[in-house]
């Protein structure tokens, strides 16, 4: 059966319809290798579509963890959806996440990253050696010790202030009186690494004869920076633009340890307004509304980055 | 970049002094973790340890203060990563050796799993935990961290599949050998680098994960150690600076061995970042 199989294979990919084996044999062969793909399946539909599913509907419903509402939910129609947009709490979340996505994702990691691999081909290689060591030291670390080094830089009483002294200046308590400022930079800090090595690995593949060739012609290096290298990576950098905006879109646990969101909301993004909604404040619709308008974020974040991914699944 | 350009010298200059300043930004966080770990007396600020001394990491190596949740850990991560690995392997076989109508949908159905916001996700999952009643099973929570983790690792796997000559597995089916045991005969060994490189990468973002254990899981017992630094943290974070560094940086080492064994032998970070690169 299995030789017939392999020229099964070379048939069905050349033409279709082609008169081969017959219908009912063919379905029971296609049918028999999906069978390894169910358990993959099963998992994702239990575990990702489920929720996602049940959390457009439960955006409609007031349910809840405690009270009356939790014995008998009701559906409230757009009732969340309405509360959401009218409260200050949620706009405010809002614009934190964009800041955030922006400031660290977008502008802080990218530009760090591509700064790196390009002052790593000039550098000293003992040097390079060390910083990028150091600089994926901090990116591999779990979350949450990577969460704790920041919270002792930013701190009142950290390194940061300390080193401000020494210069003779005397620096607040920054996770308190510049929350959004040390969270993007404490993101920053963790996550260049993967943009670093993605722009490294980018380079190395830019032919050097161009580089060269402008250089003869008195391009500097800024405008070999401008005008060669960044157009010729330029489907790494949307790449790893896409995702370094998903990872930071869903940051979760270094923001929460470092100031759980405070002080009073000034840091609330998100991911972690959701989470208070629900488990804190035990508004299960409202978190789970929440929950949605990051789900609709993400896809359409993921439908760009697909689109340039196309021809690798074709 | 050539070094021997007019402009070269000072380039090679500018180049490393800004190096050694972000270099340095990133060093310093990280100094004081393993400092204060040696600190009789830590604070938050980078200090020399007064007096040096191993007592933070003795009292923290307890069964019920380290131990118990790093075998939560241990637990949770191999678990995760094996149930992700064979479940991957089997469905990547078929997407990768095949030319079936699914293949197209599946794939990029998996695709928008990777790009899946987890965190959007914990309330229904939530839901979905109270009303399968696993709530608090660390079983259930591997089961979770699995799904989340195969979209990734099916990607991973089939591209590493597809780099596996076929011609061997030819040779298999001619002498009549099932789908199944091609696989785990053949295939399967030839692949054994990339099947490294995906466990780790399952393995270490499981030993990370801070968010769906703390949502999930909910007596102390099963909390894996993310967690339990986060509750040592908030329980005696203010006095026992020294201790909580000393644990981190115990719960630190398996991942920073990994990864040095991944760049070591199996092509290095830059294999788990190109391998999402595209």
């Amino acid at each position: 059966m299995t030789s017939l199989t392999r020229t099964a294979v070379a048939t069905s990919t050349t033409g279709r319809g082609g008169a081969t084996p017959s219908r009912p044999h063919r379905a029971r062969r296609a049918l028999g290798r999906t069978i390894p793909l169910i358990p993959a399946i099963v998992m994702v539909a239990i575990f990702l579509l489920g929720p996602v599913i049940e959390a457009f509907y439960g955006s409609f419903t007031n349910m809840a963890l405690t009270g009356a509402a939790a014995q008998n939910t009701t559906f409230v129609g757009f009732q969340n959806y309405v509360q959401l947009f009218q409260s200050p709490d949620f706009l405010q979340s809002v614009w934190l996440t964009i800041l955030f996505v922006v400031g660290s994702a977008i502008i802080g990691q990218n530009v760090l990253g591509l700064a790196l691999a390009m002052l790593m081909r000039a550098g000293n290689k003992v040097l390079t050696g060390v910083v990028g060591t150091l600089v994926i030291t901090a990116w591999v670390v779990p979350e949450v010790v990577g969460a704790f080094c920041a919270y002792a830089f930013f701190n009142g009483g950290g390194t940061l202030n300390a080193v401000l002294s020494i210069v003779g200046l005397k620096g607040p308590d920054w996770l308190y009186v510049l929350p959004m400022v040390s969270v993007i930079l404490a993101n920053v800090w963790r996550g260049t690494a993967f943009s670093m090595m993605v722009y490294s690995a980018a380079i190395t593949e830019v032919p050097e004869e161009i580089t060269e060739s402008a250089e003869l012609d008195g391009a500097s290096g800024w405008k070999r920076l401008i005008y060669i290298t960044i157009p010729m990576i330029r489907r790494s950098i949307s790449t790893n633009l896409m995702l370094t905006t998903l990872q930071t879109l869903s940051v979760f646990g270094l923001i929460y340890i470092m100031t759980a969101g405070g002080p009073g909301t000034a840091s609330s993004t998100l991911p972690v307004l959701a989470y208070q909604e629900a488990f804190k404040f035990s508004q299960l619709g409202l978190g789970t509304a929440i929950a949605v308008v990051m789900l609709i974020i993400g896809a359409v974040f993921s439908v760009i980055y697909i689109r340039a991914l196309k021809p690798e699944v074709d | 970049m050539k070094l021997s350009s007019p402009s070269g010298r000072g380039l090679k200059i500018v180049s490393n002094t800004v190096l050694v300043i972000i270099g340095l930004c990133f060093l310093l966080p990280l100094l004081w973790l393993l400092v204060a770990s040696f600190d009789g007396t830590a604070n938050l600020t980078l200090k020399l340890p007064a007096p040096f001394t191993i007592d933070n990491f003795t009292s923290v190596l307890t069964p019920s203060l380290a131990f118990g949740p790093l075998w939560n850990s241990v637990v949770i991560s191999f678990g995760c990563a094996i149930i992700t690995i064979v479940i991957a392997v089997l469905a990547a076989y078929p997407l990768s050796r095949y030319r079936m109508r699914i293949n197209k949908p599946f794939m990029y159905g998996i695709l928008f799993g990777t790009c899946l916001p987890i965190t959007a996700m914990m309330v229904p999952v939530y839901n979905l935990f109270v009303s399968l009643n696993l709530l608090d099973s660390i079983w259930g929570t591997v089961l979770f961290m699995a799904a989340t983790s195969l979209p990734m690792a099916i990607w991973m796997m089939k591209n590493f599949m597809d780099s596996v000559p076929i011609t061997l597995e030819e040779a298999a089916w001619t002498d009549g050998s099932s789908m199944m045991s091609t696989l785990t005969r053949i295939v399967v060994p030839l692949m054994r680098p990339g099947l490294a490189v995906v466990f780790i990468f399952v393995f270490v973002q499981a030993w990370g994960n801070f968010f769906i254990p703390f949502v999930l899981l909910l007596s102390p017992n099963n909390m894996p150690a993310s967690v339990s630094i986060y509750q040592f943290f908030g329980q005696y974070g203010a006095v026992a600076y020294g201790k909580l560094a000393a644990f981190s940086l115990i719960y630190s080492v398996p991942v920073l061995a990994l990864y040095v064994v991944t760049s070591r032998f199996l092509g290095g970070g830059s294999a788990l970042a190109g391998a999402v690169k595209g």
